[in-house]
């Protein structure tokens, strides 16, 4: 379980905040989804996870101990974070790639143990990236590689997983796959944390949502009680109507063409 | 190439090279004669020369070349940047200013010259972390590579002014230092960057994996558990403490740390602990190598070590740039 608590960040020599006073809960056996606009400090949300930056109030706990309080290793062995971006800078198979998954747990000299071969395997085999194991990371598309990234948090192991962006270059088929395994990561026990752009797919897997914008929590609830076009329509700043997705009942967003329909939908 | 191949390959040509570097030069000698002479049978001018001449300087170019390579592949790992080296990152240019204005200001002495090149590399080291962590708050890759060249820049600017009113005597010397040479090899030499090298690429190879995560990106390495700008820093002072050592020892070497670890990648080694094994015994055998071809390739005169590892990197410099765009 990840909290956070009264967070406030500021960048260095930035005027405003890039959090404030951030505060919510991604619990264990759930799916809890951060949306926002483009500069609403959802990756600034993911660096402070990554003790990248210092907390200007507040603090951030897992599992309830502050993370600041243990050791970077200790932490990692429990939180599992794939970043937005990452590129493959040279070239390796790609089941070695995934083993570095096990650096929190193996240190500078430790030999790679059957546990940690054995949580390599299950991150490839829940990724779904069983044929690609043997391939070198050069030959990888953006998809791929996106997976590859995936399996080597997997391997990781530990009680909470956090997603930047996670479905970005994956095609229909692979993002759905995706967001099923995140549910089916939450339901065996892991707290998934997602950060995405992909409010309609979020609508659907998420037991929770929280909007960001201008580094505040505007609204955070169940998605029935956020994806409400008076809520949204005021964070993104344009005009849009939430349906019922025809098959699954899930609310969806469509933004309407252009601002000045803004009169129309209102009336 | 197979990895099991290589290293194969790589043991065999350190041997092959240490062999004719020490049997090959004006006296040639055969196979039998070194084996005498280092044993310490046989003629007393050639036990002179093999053991007091040849061999020193192979082991001491041995010794630059296992340096330059492990520095070479700790910084283009930690850094991601397949261009990354000590010669590019303004250590090497730090150095030779360190060097070039102890024997500038008439301090030529075998205790001092090392020890100027130090505190040259230690001072353009620290000008480059404290810069790229002004720009951006953490030694940020790009940052430090761009406050590496400036600062390399500079160095050259100031042998220049160091050299303009320097005596001709004076300036020859400083110019043979700066093409990099193992010429004046001693034991005494072997042993201090012996040391040097062990305590620097023993370090690496402890925290080899640091670098195989730092490799992925800040992000990414941070998500494993890294203490990024820590890790980062450690590598890139490991690193400079190498080249400032060879530097020290046999003047400006470049381009090996470039070559060599590109060259242990292509053979399909690609973990940092294996890679920095790979490069010092790659580059070990290229300078060894390259020292051998400075000195019968146009007997009497001996062309500068600096000068044979840089006519063979460039080329491969620019096949790497064409590569990459």
């Amino acid at each position: 379980m990840i909290d956070f608590r009264n967070v406030s960040v500021r960048y260095r020599r930035a005027p405003q905040l890039a959090l404030s006073q951030v505060s919510f809960s991604a619990t264990t056996g759930a799916v809890t989804a951060i949306v926002g606009p483009n500069g609403s400090g959802k990756s600034t949300l993911v660096r402070a996870l990554l003790r990248r930056i210092p907390l200007e109030t507040g603090s951030i706990l897992m599992g309830g101990i502050p993370i600041d309080r243990v050791s970077r290793r200790a932490l990692a062995r429990q939180l599992a974070i794939v970043t937005q971006r990452e590129e493959s800078h040279y070239a390796q198979p790609v089941r070695d790639a995934v083993a570095l998954g096990r650096y929190p747990h193996q240190g500078h000299w430790r030999a790679a143990l059957a546990e940690d071969d054995a949580a390599v395997q299950q991150g490839i085999e829940l990724a779904g990236i069983g044929d690609l194991a043997d391939r070198s990371t050069a030959e990888l598309s953006g998809g791929e590689w996106q997976r590859v990234r995936l399996a080597r948090a997997l391997a990781q192991g530990g009680s909470a997983l956090v997603l930047d962006e996670p479905t970005t270059f994956l095609d229909v088929s692979h993002e759905m796959a995706a967001f099923e395994l995140l549910a089916t990561l939450a339901r065996g026990g892991t707290a998934v944390l997602v950060v995405s752009h992909q409010l309609n797919l979020v609508a659907r897997f998420a037991d929770a949502i929280i909007v960001l914008n201008r580094g505040e929590v505007v609204a955070s609830g169940s998605p029935d009680d956020v994806m409400q076009a008076s809520v949204l329509e005021s964070v993104y700043e344009w005009p849009l109507v939430i349906v019922r997705d025809p098959a699954v009942g899930a609310p969806a967003l469509i933004p309407l063409r252009s601002r000045s329909w803004r009169g129309d939908v209102r009336g | 190439m197979r990895p099991a191949l290589f290293w194969s390959a790589a043991s065999l040509a350190i041997v092959l090279m240490l062999l004719l570097a020490v049997a090959f030069g004006t006296v040639p000698l055969t196979i039998s004669e070194v084996g005498h002479a280092l044993a310490g049978t046989g003629e007393p001018t050639n036990i002179a020369i093999v053991r007091t001449l040849r061999l020193p300087r192979a082991v001491l170019a041995l010794l630059v070349g296992a340096a330059l390579g492990m520095a070479g592949a700790a910084l283009q790992g930690s850094l991601r940047n397949a261009l990354a080296e000590p010669y590019l990152l303004g250590v090497s240019g730090g150095a030779a200013v360190g060097a070039v204005a102890a024997v500038a200001v008439g301090l030529t002495g075998a205790a001092f010259v090392p020890v100027a090149a130090f505190a040259g590399a230690a001072v353009a080291v620290a000008l480059a972390l404290v810069v790229s962590r002004a720009a951006t708050g953490s030694a940020e890759p790009r940052a430090l590579l761009m406050a590496g060249v400036i600062v390399g820049a500079f160095a050259n600017a100031a042998i220049m002014v160091a050299l303009a009113g320097a005596r001709p005597n004076t300036v020859r010397g400083a110019l043979w230092w700066m093409m990099g040479s193992v010429a004046d090899a001693s034991w005494t030499h072997v042993a201090w960057l012996a040391v040097y090298t062990a305590a620097g690429g023993g370090a690496l190879i402890w925290f080899a994996r640091d670098i195989d995560v730092l490799a992925l990106g800040e992000e990414p390495a941070a998500s494993l558990g890294l203490d990024v700008d820590r890790a980062a820093r450690r590598i890139y002072l490991l690193s400079s403490l190498l080249a400032a050592a060879t530097v020290a020892a046999a003047g400006l070497v470049g381009f090996v740390g470039l070559v060599v670890p590109h060259l242990v990648r292509a053979a399909g080694i690609h973990r940092h602990r294996a890679l920095l094994a790979g490069s010092a015994l790659s580059g070990a055998a290229l300078v060894i190598g390259a020292d051998l071809a400075a000195r019968v390739l146009r007997p009497p005169t001996e062309l500068p070590l600096g000068a044979i590892t840089a006519l063979i990197g460039v080329p491969f410099f620019l096949v790497q740039l064409t590569r990459r765009s």
